[in-house]
C-alpha cells in the first residue's frame, strides 16, 4: 500500500511542479514504484517538466468523468518503468473536480505504487482542496522570500486543519548563499523558526534545474549538481533515510586553499 | 396601607452611611412591595432636600430590571435622590457565567499562522508563535509565550487596561480597545520581554521592559476590578 504526499505552497512560482518531477525521479531511481497526479487543471505543466507531452492520450478528466480506465490513462516515463504520471486535462477547469472524486482516484492508486506525488495548483480555492483530499502526507515548498513565506505559512495553518497523519514538511527552495550571507535573504533557520514544521531539505538556486527543465529531463538525473543531490538527499529522507543536511558553502578547490594560504583572500 | 408604626418600616429599609456614601439596605425576606412600600414612606418623611448619592443594597434579593425600574421610579418620583448603583450579593447564572469568561486565562498551545484568527473571551495565552499575518482578539489581555509578529488586539470590547505581553516583541500591530499602533517602516529587531499598553497621559499605546509591568498596571489580576 503506496503513501500519497500532496505538493504545495500556497504562492505560485515557488518550484511546486519541478520539485515534485524531481522527488519523483529521484524516488524512482531508488528503484521505487512512483505515480505523479497533476491537480492543476487547465494549466498543466507536470508533464512537460518530465517530457511526457507528447504520450498524453487521456487525463485525469477523462478517468473522473468514465471516459476512459484509470490505467489507460496512465502516462509511462521514458526512461523508467516504474515512473507513471497522470496528467491534468488542459481544456477543463479546477471546479469541475471533486475533492472526493479526486480522494477515491488516489485510494485507488496506492495499492499499485510505493509512493504518489500530488503537484498541487497555486492558491488556496477549490484547485488546493482537490489535491489535498487524498494525501496522507504534505510538502510545503517555500523560497527564502518574504512573500512566499507568508504564504506558507497560511497553507501549513490550512493543511493543519486537515486530517493528514503527519504535520507538514518543508522545503525551502533556490536559496542563494551570497545574499543569505550579505543579509538580503533569509537564512534557513530564520524560516524554519517562523514556519516551525520539519524541514525536508534545501535546494539551492542552480541554472542547471532551469536548463534540465527546458530540455525536459529532470535535474535529479544528473550525478553531481548541488540541486540533483539536493532532490535526493530529499527522496532519501522521504524513504526513512538520516542524511544531513547539505553545506550551504562552495567547495574550497585547491586554488583557494592556495591563495588563502598565501593571504589573498 | 396600614403603615403607621415607624419601627416597622425601619426593618425592612436601613440607611447607613459608609466610606462610599449613604447605602440603602433593603430586607431580602419580605415582599418586594412590602419593600418599595416602606421606601416610599420613608422618602416621603424624609425632610433633607439636596441631591445626594445613594447606593442601593438588594442583599440575598435578587432584582430583575423590571423591580429595578420601580426603585428608580420611585426615588425619581419622591426624592431628589440619585441612585449610584443598585448592589447585591448575588447575580444570575448567566452573569456568574458572563464573568467567569471574561475574567479566565484561556490557553492555547499552537502556533497561529498567516490568515488564523484566534478570538477568546477574558486573557489569551498563547504558549507558541504568532506569525505575521495571524491575529490573536481577546477581551482581556494577551500573553504571548513565544513571537509576537503579527497582531494582537486585547480589550476588544474597549478595556483601555488592557495589555500585551510577549516573550519576543516584533509584531506587525498592537490594538489595544481602540488605539492601534503599528511597525514602523524601516526594518526593525524585535525586542525580547516586553509588554504594550496604554499610556493614560499621551493616550497612545507604549512599550516597555516586561519588569515595569507591576508598576504600570498594578491591577492586572484583579478580576473583580474588571468584571461585568
Amino acid at each position: 500500500m503506496g503513501e500519497s504526499i500532496v505538493i504545495t505552497s500556497g504562492k505560485g512560482g515557488v518550484g511546486k511542479t519541478t520539485t515534485t518531477a524531481n522527488i519523483g525521479t529521484a524516488l524512482a531511481l531508488m528503484g521505487q514504484k512512483v505515480c505523479l497526479i497533476d491537480t492543476d487543471i487547465g494549466l498543466r505543466n507536470l508533464d512537460v517538466v518530465l517530457g511526457l507531452e507528447n504520450r498524453i492520450i487521456f487525463n485525469i478528466i477523462d478517468v473522473i468523468e468514465g471516459r476512459c480506465k484509470l490505467q489507460s490513462a496512465l502516462v509511462k516515463d521514458k526512461r523508467f518503468e516504474c515512473l507513471h504520471l497522470l496528467p491534468a486535462a488542459q481544456t477543463s477547469d479546477k471546479n469541475e473536480v471533486s475533492p472526493e472524486a479526486i480522494a477515491e482516484l488516489v485510494e485507488e492508486l496506492k495499492p499499485d505504487y510505493d509512493y504518489i506525488l500530488i503537484d498541487c495548483p497555486a492558491g488556496i480555492e477549490q484547485g488546493y482542496k482537490n489535491a489535498v483530499a487524498g494525501a496522507d502526507k504534505a510538502i510545503v515548498i517555500s523560497t527564502p522570500e518574504k512573500s512566499s513565506i507568508r504564504d506558507a505559512d497560511r497553507i501549513i495553518g490550512l493543511l493543519e486543519q486537515e486530517e493528514l497523519k503527519n504535520s507538514p514538511f518543508l522545503i525551502i527552495n533556490r536559496i542563494r548563499k551570497h545574499m543569505v550571507d550579505s543579509g538580503d535573504m533569509l537564512s534557513v533557520d530564520e524560516i524554519v523558526s517562523t514556519l516551525s514544521i520539519e524541514l525536508l531539505g534545501i535546494i539551492l538556486d542552480d541554472e542547471d534545474v532551469i536548463r534540465s527543465s527546458h530540455h525536459g529531463v529532470p535535474v535529479a538525473f544528473q550525478p553531481d549538481t548541488k540541486a540533483s543531490i539536493s532532490y535526493r538527499n530529499i527522496a532519501r529522507r522521504i524513504l526513512g533515510e538520516s542524511v544531513p543536511l547539505m553545506s550551504l558553502d562552495e567547495e574550497k578547490g585547491f586554488m583557494t586553499k592556495v591563495k588563502k594560504l598565501l593571504g589573498m583572500k | 396601607m396600614g403603615c403607621t408604626d415607624m419601627a416597622e418600616w425601619n426593618h425592612y429599609v436601613t440607611m447607613k452611611g459608609t466610606n462610599n456614601g449613604i447605602v440603602v439596605y433593603l430586607d431580602d425576606q419580605c415582599s418586594f412591595e412590602r419593600v418599595l412600600d416602606e421606601l416610599k414612606n420613608k422618602l416621603q418623611s424624609n425632610n433633607s432636600s439636596g441631591a445626594t448619592e445613594i447606593t442601593i443594597h438588594s442583599q440575598y434579593r435578587f432584582l430583575s430590571e423590571d423591580q429595578r425600574q420601580l426603585l428608580f421610579n420611585l426615588i425619581d418620583d419622591y426624592s431628589d435622590l440619585t441612585v449610584k448603583d443598585i448592589e447585591s450579593y448575588v447575580i444570575t447564572r448567566e452573569d456568574a457565567y458572563e464573568l467567569y469568561e471574561n475574567t479566565t486565562v484561556k490557553t492555547v498551545m499552537k502556533t497561529i499562522r498567516s490568515g488564523q484568527v484566534h478570538e477568546v473571551k477574558g486573557d489569551a495565552l498563547i504558549i507558541g508563535d504568532i506569525n505575521p499575518g495571524g491575529t490573536v482578539l481577546a477581551t482581556g489581555n494577551i500573553f504571548v509565550l513565544g513571537k509576537l509578529r503579527g497582531i494582537a488586539h486585547a480589550g476588544v470590547e474597549g478595556d483601555e487596561n488592557c495589555i500585551v505581553a510577549a516573550s519576543y516583541m516584533h509584531p506587525n500591530q498592537i490594538r489595544i480597545a481602540s488605539k492601534i499602533s503599528r511597525a514602523p517602516d524601516y526594518d526593525v529587531e524585535g525586542s525580547p520581554r516586553e509588554f504594550a499598553f496604554i499610556n493614560s497621559s499621551t493616550e497612545q499605546i507604549e512599550l516597555e521592559q516586561l519588569q515595569h509591568i507591576q508598576k504600570l498596571r498594578p491591577k492586572l489580576l484583579d478580576v473583580f476590578e474588571r468584571g461585568l
